[in-house]
């Protein structure tokens, strides 16, 4: 019997300068294969499916459960994390290409830093006044915790960015996921402190008005997130916050 | 006198918790990590982290939590550092509440806990099953608040080569290399911190993210420091057997009611609900009353393999047990677990609400690591260790929802050391020895970048893997592990005829891969001939062929020296400090 074999075409860039080309491979299909355990594969044996030597794939990656964010790229034209990516689920040829809205590295890794330049940006902490030992820390009751802890899942994956037909350099919206790390903080009894600043900072250009609901990032999300609420919830908060500055000026 | 500078190497639980307590003591801080901090290793812990703050009414202590953990280290722990570790534990959880983790809570608003194995109390803290990332987050989040006041400046993609070490044998700063121009550069400090995780991928595939080389650990034994405990790795009982990797499946899964078993009949065909419960044989509860499924590691693991291998118990033949929660109703499970039952939904396609998971252990935790003293200094002075890469805090096997504590504990400590340390170190001279450093390193890239022949770095890096994870893992043969030494040699000698099939210069990641990986083969030996050398079974190290424990001979901390020679490390062994606890007899079929 021949064995099964799992055909991807993948495109290639050798650095941001380079012209792009798309390589193809045939991998022999193994049980419980991802689109990551396919790239280990070609760097084991980097030969197109014409024969031609090639370089083993640039891409992010590490803990490979989905729960690091790095692997994220397109897949079949989806903005998907490579590791939870079974080649059984996917229509091939399995075509990778790399996440188009951020700076290209090389092959399918880009530069995604944009991110927690924009967590800076919004103070994304809770200020403790220090790590002595303080105590216990606020009361959270178990339906606080629970409307918190998804919106802490996020895995800075960026996936909600690149589907978001918002997110461009002509808008220089931040995105969904820092806009939920704002709710996120606004919502923590300690970190509420620097809720005005946050929602400041998500006033101008850029900020959450940017949004034009597409609600591609919700259905994008690896992690479920309820972004879609989180930047609903922000746009009242950031107005409400508008109008008392308004009010104090 | 000018504020201290400190170099942390990487930017796990461990890194952070270092550079926290050196920026808020006034020090400043270059952090190196080859990935964005937020996506190291540390977000894969699940379970959660233990303290003994006796919120349940049992009367827990921080006492109860040392005695634990010395006992399921089998006494090889040094005590002093472990008591400290438990102590601070309480404290440790709640600054981290502050920090704002979402831990889950009682009715009442205060922190839940949950079982463990190895502990008969609700000692574990957690937030959901992805404790981990959550606690990684808040430290992370705490370090991008120092960063924006100009305390600390990470340098991310770039990957620790080495230590500076001047003609005194101080260390002086780092070389690392930009992982995207490929530049070689050398950085000055005062003092190092290396927090450079665990070594799983020296074991091919393993519950460890891909960082986890031991690559930095390796580079710096090579340089002259001590290697502790080597011969210890930790076998997880519930993993994810997969293609690229061994998935965690998180003890919690045990400490929230899972049982694992095996149909009684071998080879039994019946779909596992037509299974009655008098023909499944709960193994763990039937041999350890006491602690049942909760028992550690090390004895879960041996017990799988016992009835998969020796039993022929595995289902349908194979190498695998159940893991069985459908007993427990869907809204606990996805509000205890909802993590991990994601991840094994995501990636086996089944629903573990309604089946049974399917199981295997898997390489997961390096309790062995840099030798540290109690102030976590290595040999070396100014080159500190703290988290996983260090072997201080777990013995000879690990408990389960200690890692974080010892990696938090570790870096906290850790960091005021350098500080303290970095104030009274006689000044450089010149530049520390770094321009030497640097062109040593060079010479080594430029001699892999014109190798010649036929060798291909993953192929090595696979056959490593392969005869580490069949001979150096949860049963030691001393003729095996000969043997394997003798493949490392061979594969370290093949290593010379590696043909890099790139040689650009640019985000060359199989060439970075390919220096790691010399540094894997030489740290590998220090596993193998470790556990060739300890003619015990004692905690994970289990030899058939010496089943006891033997206090009089191996009661000691096993520490590696690099040679450079042939015949590898140089073994040397150093008492074990048992000051509190004497040691007693380990076993969880009866109440310790």
């Amino acid at each position: 019997m021949a064995t099964k074999t799992v055909t991807f075409e993948i495109k290639r860039q050798a650095s941001p300068d380079a012209p792009d080309v798309w390589e193809r491979f045939e991998l022999d299909w193994r049980p419980g294969m991802n689109v990551v355990s396919a790239m280990m594969e070609i760097a084991a044996n980097p030969v197109t499916a014409d024969g031609k030597p090639t370089t083993p794939v640039t891409y992010d990656s590490n803990c490979l459960e989905e729960i690091c964010g790095s692997c994220a790229m397109r897949i079949n034209g989806r903005a998907s994390m490579a590791c939870s990516a079974l080649v059984d689920n996917l229509d091939q040829p399995i075509r990778v290409e790399p996440l188009t809205k951020f700076p290209l590295v090389r092959d399918l890794q880009v530069d995604r830093s944009v991110l927690f330049e924009n967590l800076m940006r919004v103070k994304a902490w809770v200020p403790v006044d220090g790590t002595y030992d303080l105590g216990s820390g606020p009361r959270v009751y178990p339906q606080q915790q629970e409307a918190n802890y998804p919106l802490s899942n996020c895995i800075s994956c960026t996936c909600c960015m690149e589907v978001c037909p918002q997110f461009n350099v002509t808008t220089g919206f931040v995105g969904a996921a820092t806009i939920a790390q704002v709710k996120l903080f606004n919502n923590h009894p300690t970190g509420k402190v620097f809720k005005e600043d946050r929602l400041r900072a998500l006033a101008g250009d850029g900020g959450v008005q940017e949004c034009g609901y597409a609600q591609n990032c919700v259905k994008a999300c690896p992690k479920q997130i309820p972004l879609t609420n989180a930047i609903s919830d922000i746009s009242r908060d950031v107005m409400v916050q508008k109008v008392k500055d308004w009010l104090k000026s | 006198m000018a504020a201290p500078k400190i170099i942390v190497v990487g930017g796990g639980l461990a890194g952070l918790a270092a550079v926290i307590k050196i920026a808020e003591a006034g020090g400043t801080v270059d952090l190196f990590s080859i990935v964005p901090v937020k996506r190291s290793h540390s977000v894969c812990a699940q379970g959660g982290i233990n303290a003994a703050k006796n919120l349940k009414g049992e009367g827990d202590t921080t006492a109860q939590h040392f005695d634990d953990t010395i006992y399921g280290g089998d006494f090889l722990a040094n005590q002093t550092p472990v008591k400290g570790m438990c102590e601070a534990a309480p404290g440790i959880v709640d600054l981290l509440d502050r920090m704002g983790v979402p831990f889950n809570r009682t009715p009442e608003g205060l922190l839940d806990f949950r079982r463990f194995g190895g502990t008969l109390y609700h000692r574990t803290a957690f937030a959901g099953a992805t404790t981990g990332q959550q606690l990684l987050y808040a430290l992370d989040e705490q370090v991008r608040r120092y960063e924006a006041e100009g305390k600390v400046h990470k340098f991310e993609g770039w990957e620790f080569l080495s230590a500076v070490i001047d003609s005194r044998g101080i260390a002086r700063g780092i070389v690392a290399l930009d992982l995207r121009s490929m530049q070689l550069r050398s950085f000055a400090a005062d003092a190092i911190i290396l927090a450079t995780g665990g070594i799983g991928a020296i074991f091919g595939k393993s519950t460890n993210s891909v960082v986890c080389t031991g690559s930095a650990q390796s580079a710096v034994f090579q340089q002259g420091v001590y290697y502790a405990n080597g011969e210890f790795i930790q076998v997880h009982p519930t993993c994810i057997p997969g293609e690229d990797k061994l998935r965690l499946m998180s003890e919690s899964a045990r400490g929230e009611g899972g049982r694992v078993w095996v149909p009684r009949a071998p080879g039994d065909k019946r779909a596992v609900k037509a299974i009655p419960e008098s023909e499944r044989f709960y193994f763990l509860e039937e041999w350890y009353p006491k602690y049942g499924n909760l028992v550690p590691r090390d004895v879960a693991t041996r017990a799988i393999h016992k009835v998969v291998y020796e039993l022929g118990l595995g289902l349908d033949g194979q190498p695998m047990v159940y893991l069985d929660l459908t007993h427990i109703d869907r809204e606990t499970l996805h509000h205890k677990l909802g993590g991990i039952l994601e991840i094994y939904e995501k990636f086996v396609g089944v629903d573990p609400c309604v089946e049974p998971m399917k199981i295997f252990p898997g390489m997961h935790y390096t309790m062995g690591g840099l030798w540290v003293d109690f102030n976590q200094m290595t040999n070396i002075p100014g080159i500190f260790a703290a988290g996983e890469c260090e072997y201080q805090y777990h013995g000879a096997n690990r408990l389960g929802a200690n890692s974080l504590v010892s990696c938090i504990f570790g870096g906290f400590h850790a960091g005021p050391n350098a500080i303290e340390y970095a104030k009274s170190v006689a000044a450089v001279e010149g530049d520390g020895g770094a321009a030497t450093e640097v062109a040593r390193q060079a010479e080594i890239n430029g001699k892999l970048l014109k190798n010649e022949g036929g060798e291909n770095p993953f192929k090595l890096w696979r056959e490593l893997g392969k005869a580490m994870t069949e001979h150096a893992t949860v049963i030691r043969h001393n003729n095996s592990l000969k043997q394997t030494d003798e493949k490392i040699v061979e594969l370290l000698e093949r290593y010379q005829r590696i043909n890099l099939s790139d040689k650009s210069q640019w985000a060359n990641t199989s060439f970075a891969f390919t220096r790691q990986l010399k540094n894997m083969l030489e740290l590998s030996r220090t596993v193998v001939l470790g556990a060739m050398l300890r003619d015990e079974s004692r905690g994970a190290h289990f030899k058939p062929e010496f089943p006891e424990r033997d206090d009089e001979r191996f009661l000691k901390t096993t520490k590696a020296s690099f040679t450079g020679s042939l015949e590898g490390p140089r073994f040397e062994f150093e008492d074990v400090d048992v000051q509190y606890i004497k040691p007693r007899p380990r076993r969880y079929d009866a109440a310790k």
